[in-house]
């Protein structure tokens, strides 16, 4: 738990950039700072692990006023993630992840295993730890960065702006990664940005800051719902709140029965239910109904002599939690091309599915809500074909 | 060719050794001296333009001027020779730590901090590798300097190579001033070489030069 009690930081000159603030964050929490630039969000992270002082006020850590510990171990304990990544390039891959354990002198066998296995998670192979920074792509580089951030089992992770300087699709992808492991780790996050929609999709909560102070500090849903005030309001911007009254989540339109089979089961048993049920995808399951992963036609086809049971074949899968809002289900697929996106609940166990053809359903409503309408449609479009 | 080997051989080997032992004394005390204060300066705020000023102030002095001025103070010999050259090694290597460590991305410096890397640590793990080719372009510089102004010393009977041009100057032999000079060239690029393998030696690999 990180607690904010009347925290200000005035500079020489007298600017403040940190007015009196004071919030709690509580732990496992991903809280976002968002502001404009100068609105003291920087100011505020770098607090927490002492990179600037505050001038007056006082931040707990569970309790323990960080002021007196050492600023070295207390940064040691805090993972940090910048925008220009700050990977060595004079190290390699597997040294730059190890930097912090290397300085709290770990052994190397703990080190290698740790580096080889958030590697792995973040779905790098082993023969990138030999590599240099520069022979990686920016994407890749932050991933490393990240995983950098959580190798010495931090439970506070600063992000400053990581993916800000990512293209669209890349930094989509590791806001996802992000907060899969947020989630899965159960790390606090205290995270920078100035870009709403990436606040938004992140944040358990999020402070809205200007001017050194925290206008606002809730649940985006609840930020949405009764912003603070007309800073608030323009800083979330008309489209977004107009938006948040029509939002739909995938529980509303997902397939509530998806075909699944369970891992057991032999390749020959998983096409007769392919063909009985007339679908070319199954997710597989385990006994309590917990996604595994996902067999299609074409894996079936292609590995029917090697391998027995679906659990050989099966591949990852992308999924959602169910609650999750629509729109941000769709531009995945349309963005990256998926057919279906299962959906999962806490435990995940799975609870449903969502298919294109739930999506046209949606624009089908939203286009053409009334059957008066529909009708005239055929006409104009026979009309335009007539034309040409 | 022949003749002047064998009348000056063995002579010639004792000066160029002379040289090099004065030069190279001279050099190891500027880096030693050098280095770590460039490194201090840049954790400092107005003192770098200060002791960097003085440092090219020195610079100005005329080198023969400034070895005259040694006899006053040190007498003659090889130490006061050894301490003018000093002197003038180092400003190149100085300067050179300086700007190489104030080069340094910050990025790396703060990532570095707010892991936990004590200053030290961020020294020795960080800047100094990424200072590191800068760094040794300034001692590469100073090498080739003081080798060519060690063969002034001989003014001030430090002996070195400039034994031979100075006597060739004096009784007018030309063969003396070509075997004086001739060898202070050499020897300024063979050290111009080593420095150069010692520099790929400590920068670290992948290096984005600067």
């Amino acid at each position: 738990m990180i607690e904010f009690k009347n925290v200000s930081k005035i500079y020489g000159d007298g600017t403040k950039a940190v007015d009196d603030v004071s919030f709690t964050i509580n732990e496992g929490e991903f809280v976002v700072l968002i502001g404009t630039s100068g609105s003291g969000k920087t100011t505020t992270m770098r607090m927490i692990n002492r990179m600037i002082d505050s001038t007056s006020g006082e931040i707990l850590i569970d309790g323990k006023n960080i002021k007196d510990e050492n600023a070295v171990e207390l940064r040691r304990r805090i993972g940090y993630v910048i925008q220009q990544t700050g990977l060595m390039p004079h190290m390699t891959v597997y040294e730059n992840i190890v930097m912090v354990p290397k300085l709290l002198k770990w052994d190397k066998d703990k080190m290698r295993e740790t580096a080889e296995r958030l590697l792995k998670r973040v779905d790098m192979g082993n023969e990138f730890l030999d590599r240099y920074p520069q022979e990686l792509s920016g994407g890749q580089q932050q991933r490393i960065g990240v995983i950098r951030a959580l190798a010495a089992n931090q439970d506070i992770i600063l992000m400053d702006e990581p993916f800000g300087a990512l293209d669209p699709i890349t930094r989509d992808a590791l806001q996802e990664l992000v907060k899969h492991l947020q989630e899965e780790m159960g790390r606090t996050v205290v995270f920078v940005t100035h870009d709403m929609d990436e606040a938004l999709k992140l944040a358990d909560k999020i402070a809205i800051m200007s001017e050194g102070k925290v206008i606002q500090y809730d649940t985006p849903d609840n930020i949405l719902a009764a912003p603070a005030n007309e800073f608030v309001e323009s800083f979330l911007g008309e489209d977004r709140l107009q938006q948040r009254s029509t939002m739909q989540t995938v529980d509303q339109v997902m397939v509530k029965t998806p075909i699944t089979v369970t891992s057991d089961m032999t390749l020959a048993e998983s096409i007769r239910v392919m063909r009985d049920r007339r679908v070319d995808t199954l997710f597989v399951t385990d006994m309590h109904h917990v996604l595994q992963g996902v067999v299609d036609f074409e894996g079936i086809n292609k590995n029917r002599k090697k391998a027995e049971t679906v659990s050989e074949i099966m591949s990852h899968v992308y999924y959602v939690k169910s609650g999750t809002l629509l729109s941000s289900v769709a531009d995945k697929m349309l963005k990256r091309g998926y057919k279906n996106i299962p959906v999962v609940n806490e435990a995940g166990k799975l609870e449903g599915l969502v298919t294109r053809a739930s999506l046209v359903d949606i624009v089908y409503d939203t286009i053409w809500g009334d059957d008066e309408e529909v009708e005239s449609i055929p006409l104009e479009t026979t009309q335009y074909q007539e034309s040409e | 060719m022949a003749d002047f080997f064998a009348n000056y051989g063995s002579q010639m080997m004792r000066l160029i050794w002379e040289h090099l032992y004065i030069s190279m004394i001279a050099l190891g005390l500027g880096v030693i001296v050098a280095v770590p204060l460039g490194i201090g300066l840049t954790r400092t705020g107005k003192l770098a333009t200060a002791v960097i000023g003085l440092a090219s102030i020195l610079q100005t002095v005329p080198s023969l001027a400034l070895l005259a001025l040694m006899i006053p103070l040190f007498g003659i010999g090889q130490v006061p020779a050894i301490i003018a050259l000093f002197i003038y090694s180092l400003l190149p290597i100085l300067r050179n730590t300086y700007t190489g460590m104030r080069g340094v991305n910050p990025a790396l410096v703060d990532a570095a901090r707010g892991m936990g890397m004590t200053e030290m640590q961020l020294i020795r793990k960080v800047e100094l590798p990424q200072a590191a080719p800068v760094i040794m372009a300034g001692i590469r510089l100073s090498g080739t300097y003081v080798i060519a102004w060690a063969a002034l010393a001989s003014y001030i009977g430090a002996g070195g190579l400039g034994d031979f041009i100075f006597n060739g100057l004096n009784l007018y032999i030309p063969e003396l001033i070509i075997g004086g000079t001739i060898p202070v060239t050499l020897l300024a690029l063979l050290v111009d070489f080593g420095l150069g393998m010692v520099e790929k030696k400590v920068t670290p690999r992948n290096q984005v030069s600067g």
